[in-house]
């Protein structure tokens, strides 16, 4: 047993160095000069001069500031009303009763069946109809609710002891406030990891905002580096799109890390990509 | 009135979903019967199937669904094995775990469209530059291949690496809380008895691990089905002219890109790729059930 753990480590620093090559590789090529890059025909695995010219070149060639901007606009907004309309609907399910809840949250939960591919088709209609494409609203409202964070928020909800609503009650506190004041405090450890999941979901969310946004004022970063690449400076200065990819990426690996933990909890309680 | 207050809490949350979730899904059946639906009039000339009949006929949309059946085939069986092996190694050691774990987490947090571009970088052999991973083959002999605008095989092999790397940290993650959480008596039993490490893991750990396993076999397939950022990351949004379209990417072409304003035909594709899927599921359900073990 003793004698194998050598291959152990090998094969787990193998796969490591899998996972974090290409992110060497961005940062390395973002630092390279256009001309130094474009020069070497055998790609060079170090750097000798690091330049930061072309961090400088995707903040005004492009408009880079414009895209994070936006994409932070559209992650706080979404994320905030996605947390308030999970919180009451949650606290519905969970602590009031009203006739034929049960018939409710069963029909409630095979809403989560439903793939978003079905359903994108008619909300690309309805929000062209209603001349929302190229606005906030448009990206905003169909990626507002999510059936699983409610249901996750509901069976946390659930377990506070119903002596704390019966006790609060005869003080004379009402639902509303009991909600507020004593639920989600208690349960504030689902509600930011909910939180961080729509957060990272938003800030990769690509297929939503490339069939709504034409029009680059309100691109997100997906697509925005996505015109970058197929009409902007990505076709010929693979440096300077580099550097774009380094500037989207960091801000979510800094979220990362200092929320690893309840992230990874998090994810191990149903999170899936995408 | 005071009895139906809760409904009062659960209103916001029905009226998002009653207008972005449970209309859309009526609406997308009724899009896919309607035949010579217009976008710009919204008139339709008749009832009937022509729109799946269009559809299964549509050569790109024979290639979207080989391309995506040989994603699900390739990377759904590699990445879950590939992922056991990692999560089964992370468990052999102590120190350093928490490191290797954060490590191999990373790009589950990382913009699939901006890596996806790393990626086709270093995969891409231009006239000016061979590419990292042709140098690499270089080394060993291999004659170079520019696998971005090369042949299929080497297209449909980075898309396969693509996916599995991307997927992968969600697999481990599962996996490493699945051993975790085995209660270590079983394995001091059996090394009392003198079994071999080989047959622990196959008689012990994965049966005991095996609703964690097959519940990523289910979502692995479902997800590899959906695949579709990850084509537009390496090979540009027209998949089609590239080859690479996959059954979502299909479906998005029909409704709004290049070949698009087909709302009744990219409906039709998304309830056959639905009822593909559903299929794959309920067979796997089945499956599962049979071997499963739950303790």
């Amino acid at each position: 047993m003793k004698k194998r753990k050598p291959i152990t480590w090998l094969l787990l620093v193998l796969w490591a160095i899998m996972v974090l090559f290409p992110f060497y590789w961005m940062v390395l090529t973002s630092v390279k000069g256009y001309s130094a890059y474009n020069a070497e025909y055998t790609p060079q695995l170090f750097c000798a001069n690091p330049t930061f010219e072309n961090y400088i070149y995707a903040f005004t060639e492009v408009d880079l500031g414009r895209y994070l901007f936006n994409t932070v606009i559209f992650t706080m907004i979404t994320t905030a009303l996605m947390v308030v309309v999970s919180i009451l609907a949650a606290y519905g399910f969970a602590r009031l009763d009203f006739p034929g809840k049960n018939i409710v949250f069963t029909g409630f939960l095979a809403l989560m069946m439903i793939p978003n591919e079905l359903v994108v088709i008619t909300n690309f209609q309805t929000i062209t109809e209603l001349n929302l494409r190229n606005t906030f609203l448009g990206l905003i409202l169909p990626s507002v609710t999510s059936v699983f964070y409610i249901y996750l928020l509901k069976e946390n909800f659930a377990q506070i002891p119903d002596s704390l609503y019966y006790a609060a009650k005869i003080d004379g506190s009402s639902d509303w406030k009991y909600l507020w004041k004593v639920m989600v405090p208690m349960c504030r450890p689902t509600v930011v990891t909910i939180t961080i999941l729509k957060v990272i979901e938003c800030w990769n969310s690509y297929i939503w905002p490339s069939l709504i946004t034409d029009d680059s004022k309100y691109y997100l970063v997906s697509n925005g580096i996505q015109q970058i690449r197929e009409s902007g400076f990505g076709r010929a200065n693979i440096p300077a799109m580099m550097a774009a990819v380094v500037i989207i990426s960091i801000p979510l690996i800094i979220l990362f890390l200092l929320n690893r933990h309840k992230i990874m909890s998090g994810v191990v309680r149903g999170g899936t990509k995408g | 009135m005071k009895k139906y207050r809760g409904l009062l809490y659960l209103l916001p949350a029905f009226l998002f979903l009653a207008v972005f979730l449970i209309y859309p899904l009526i609406d997308v059946f009724i899009y896919s019967l309607e035949e010579g639906y217009s976008s710009a009039s919204q008139q339709y000339a008749g009832i009937g199937l022509y729109n799946y009949q269009y559809v299964l006929r549509d050569p790109y949309f024979t290639q979207a669904l080989i391309n995506t059946v040989l994603l699900v085939v390739i990377t759904v069986p590699i990445s879950t094995g590939l992922s056991l092996a990692i999560a089964f190694l992370l468990m052999r050691i102590e120190k350093l775990r928490s490191l290797f774990q954060t490590i191999y987490f990373l790009p589950y947090v990382t913009n699939t469209l901006a890596v996806g571009m790393v990626f086709m970088v270093l995969f891409k052999q231009t006239p000016y530059s061979v590419g990292f991973v042709n140098m690499v083959m270089g080394w060993v002999g291999l004659s170079p291949v520019d696998f971005i605008d090369g042949p299929y095989w080497a297209k449909m092999f980075v898309l396969c690496f693509y996916t599995i790397w991307v997927v992968m940290p969600f697999k481990i993650l599962i996996l490493t809380s699945a051993l975790a959480s085995v209660n270590p008596m079983y394995y001091d039993a059996a090394k009392i008895d003198g079994t071999s490490s080989w047959r622990t893991f196959y008689k012990i750990t994965l049966p005991l691990i095996s609703p964690s396993v097959f519940y990523l076999i289910i979502t692995g397939f479902i997800g590899a089905f959906k695949a579709y950022s990850d084509a537009v990351a390496l090979f540009g949004t027209n998949l089609n002219s590239a080859g690479m379209n996959t059954l979502v990417g299909y479906v998005f072409d029909m409704l709004y890109r290049d070949g698009g304003g087909y709302p009744s035909y990219a409906s039709a594709a998304a309830i056959l790729l639905f009822a593909i899927v559903l299929t794959i599921t309920v067979i796997n359900l089945m499956v599962s059930k049979k071997y499963t073990h739950y303790s």
